[in-house]
C-alpha cells in the first residue's frame, strides 16, 4: 500500500461508494417478494441478505480481473480519471433510478459510465460496439423473457398443485421456500457485484503502479468491498423494494416462492452457461412473470414500462453523465475536484429530495400510488417529487386520481 | 457480431427444467405435509398412506435441499 497518490485514493472511495449504492440498490431483487409477502420482517430481511451479500464477497476465488467483461479495450489507456468518471456516472444514475423507485442493472450503469468516461477521453476504439451488444444489449432483452416465463409456469404449477390444499397449512412451507430461494440470490449477487468493484479498484491500482497488473486484488480492497455492499444492503433501498415486491403486481406466498426460485435458477443457470444476465432484470422479469401466472392477478404494466424505460435509458443516461465528468476531469486538478465537488452535490440533493416522501422499513409494504403515465420515467426520475407531507396519507387512499383522467381527456374527444 | 443462441437457448431450457422442477417438487411436499396436519382432504386418511404421504414430502423437500446445496456449489466453486 505505499504511495497511493491522492487521485487513485479518490477512485478507491469513489467506488466503494459506488459499491454501496449497488448494494442498497439491488437488495429489491433478493429481497422483495420476501418482504411483500411477509415471510420475513423488513429488517430481518435486508440483515440477512447485508450478511450473505458480505458472505458471497469473499466466497469466490474467481477474480475479477477485467472489470467489464471486455466491453472496454482496458489497455488503449485507461487512466483513473477515466474510471473516476466512469464511476461518477454510475452513482449519479443508481441515486436517480433509486429516488424514483426504479429498480434499474448497476452493472449496466457501471457500463454506461465506463463507455461513456472512455469515449470522451480514449475515443471510440477504446470501446468495443460487438460486446456492448452481446453483454448488456441482448441479455437485456433475454433476461425478464427467460425468467418471467420460468415464473410464469412455475406460478401456474404451484397453485394447481397446491389447489385442494388449506392456504394456512402451506404458509410455512412456502415461508420457508422463498427465504432459501432469497438466500440463494443475495449469496449470488455478492460474488457477482462485490467483485466488480474490487475488479475496479484493483484496475485503479494497476493503472496508477502501486500493484502489478494481472495481481489478484489485496485482501484489505477484498474486505472494504465486500462491506461497502453488505452496508449499502443492510440500509435497504427500500423505494425499490416496494416497487418490485408491491408495485408490479400483488404478490401472495405461492407467487413469491416462484418467482424467486426462477430468479435464482435463471441467475446461476446463465452464469454457469456462458449467458450472463443481469440480477435486476431477471428478478424483474421473474416477480412479473408471477403476477401473470396467478388466475385473477393484476400487472401493472404502466409501471412495468417506466422500468423498462429506465432499463433503456441507463446505458446512455450513465454514459454521458460519466462523458461530461470525464471531459472535466482531463482538465486537470481543478476538474478532479469539480467533478467530486458536482457529484457530491448531486447525490445531497437526491437524498434531500428523497426525504420529502420519505419510504423505508416501516411503510415499505403500502401501495404506491400510481400518479405518472408510462413514458414519464426520466422525467419523474429529474424532477423533485410534489411537495408537502402527503406521502403517508396517499397509500391509505387507492388511488381514485388514476380514474379521473380518462374522464377528464373523454370531453376533449368528443 | 454474432448472437449465440445455442447459449441462450440453453439457458432457457434449463432456467424452465430446473426453475418447474423444483418448484413442483417442493410444492408437492408442502401439499403432502398439509394433508398431514389439517386432514381436509376429504375421507379420514389411514395410517399406512398417511405414513407414505409424509415419507413422500420429506423426500421432496430433501431433493430440494440438495439442489439448494448444489446452487452454493456452484456459486462457490
Amino acid at each position: 500500500m505505499e504511495h497511493i497518490t491522492l487521485l487513485i485514493g479518490i477512485v478507491i472511495v469513489t467506488a466503494l461508494v459506488f459499491d454501496f449504492t449497488n448494494g442498497f440498490h439491488d437488495t429489491a431483487n433478493a429481497m422483495a417478494t420476501t418482504i411483500s409477502t411477509g415471510a420475513l420482517k423488513p429488517k430481518t430481511a435486508v440483515a440477512m441478505s447485508a450478511v450473505l451479500n458480505l458472505l458471497g464477497a469473499f466466497l469466490s476465488v474467481e477474480v475479477a480481473k477485467t472489470i467489464s467483461g471486455g466491453i472496454i479495450d482496458e489497455s488503449a489507456g485507461i487512466r483513473p480519471e477515466v474510471i473516476f468518471a466512469g464511476l461518477v456516472g454510475a452513482i449519479v444514475w443508481n441515486m436517480l433510478t433509486w429516488l424514483a423507485g426504479l429498480p434499474s442493472s448497476s452493472s449496466h450503469a457501471l457500463f454506461g459510465g465506463l463507455i461513456g468516461a472512455t469515449l470522451v477521453s480514449v475515443g471510440a476504439h477504446g470501446v468495443n460496439g460487438d460486446k456492448v451488444v452481446m453483454k448488456v444489449l441482448i441479455p437485456a432483452l433475454a433476461a425478464p423473457v427467460v425468467a418471467g416465463l420460468a415464473a410464469m409456469l412455475a406460478t401456474k404449477l404451484t397453485y394447481r398443485i397446491g389447489r385442494n390444499s388449506d392456504p394456512k397449512a402451506t404458509a410455512k412451507g412456502y415461508r420457508a421456500g422463498q427465504i432459501a430461494s432469497a438466500g440463494l440470490v443475495s449469496l449470488a449477487h455478492g460474488t457477482n457485484d462485490a467483485q466488480k468493484t474490487m475488479g475496479v479498484i484493483t484496475l485503479a491500482l494497476i493503472t496508477g503502479g502501486v500493484v502489478a497488473p494481472h495481481a489478484d486484488p489485496p485482501m484489505w480492497v477484498i474486505v472494504s468491498a465486500g462491506t461497502a455492499i453488505a452496508l449499502g444492503t443492510y440500509l435497504g433501498g427500500w423505494r425499490i423494494i416496494r416497487t418490485m415486491g408491491k408495485g408490479l403486481t400483488d404478490i401472495e406466498a405461492p407467487q413469491g416462492f416462484a418467482a424467486q426460485t426462477g430468479a435464482a435458477a435463471t441467475i446461476l443457470a446463465s452464469s454457469h452457461l456462458g449467458f450472463a444476465l443481469s440480477t435486476t432484470q431477471v428478478c424483474s422479469g421473474s416477480v412479473m412473470g408471477s403476477g401473470v401466472g396467478r388466475k385473477g392477478a393484476v400487472v401493472r404494466w404502466s409501471t412495468a414500462g417506466r422500468m423498462v424505460a429506465a432499463w433503456g435509458l441507463t446505458l446512455p443516461a450513465a454514459g454521458l453523465v460519466a462523458a461530461g465528468a470525464a471531459l472535466l476531469a482531463d482538465q486537470g486538478t481543478w476538474g478532479i475536484a469539480g467533478v467530486a465537488v458536482l457529484a457530491l452535490a448531486a447525490c445531497t440533493a437526491i437524498w434531500l429530495a428523497s426525504r420529502r416522501k420519505p419510504i423505508d422499513h416501516s411503510n415499505v409494504n403500502e401501495l404506491p400510488v400510481e400518479s405518472q403515465g408510462a413514458v414519464t420515467a426520466a422525467i419523474a426520475a429529474v424532477s423533485p417529487p410534489p411537495a408537502g407531507p402527503v406521502a403517508p396519507l396517499a397509500a391509505t387512499i387507492p388511488a381514485p386520481a388514476a380514474v379521473a383522467s380518462p374522464a377528464d381527456a373523454a370531453p376533449a374527444t368528443a | 457480431m454474432q448472437i449465440d443462441w445455442q447459449a441462450l437457448g440453453t439457458v432457457l431450457g434449463v432456467t424452465l427444467a430446473v426453475t418447474i422442477g423444483l418448484v413442483g417438487v417442493f410444492t408437492l411436499g408442502i401439499v403432502g405435509l398439509a394433508k398431514r396436519e389439517s386432514g381436509t382432504d376429504g375421507a379420514a386418511v389411514s395410517g399406512g398412506s398417511a405414513v407414505l404421504t409424509r415419507t413422500g414430502a420429506y423426500a421432496c423437500f430433501a431433493l430440494c435441499a440438495a439442489a439448494v446445496a448444489y446452487g452454493i456449489f456452484l456459486i462457490v466453486a
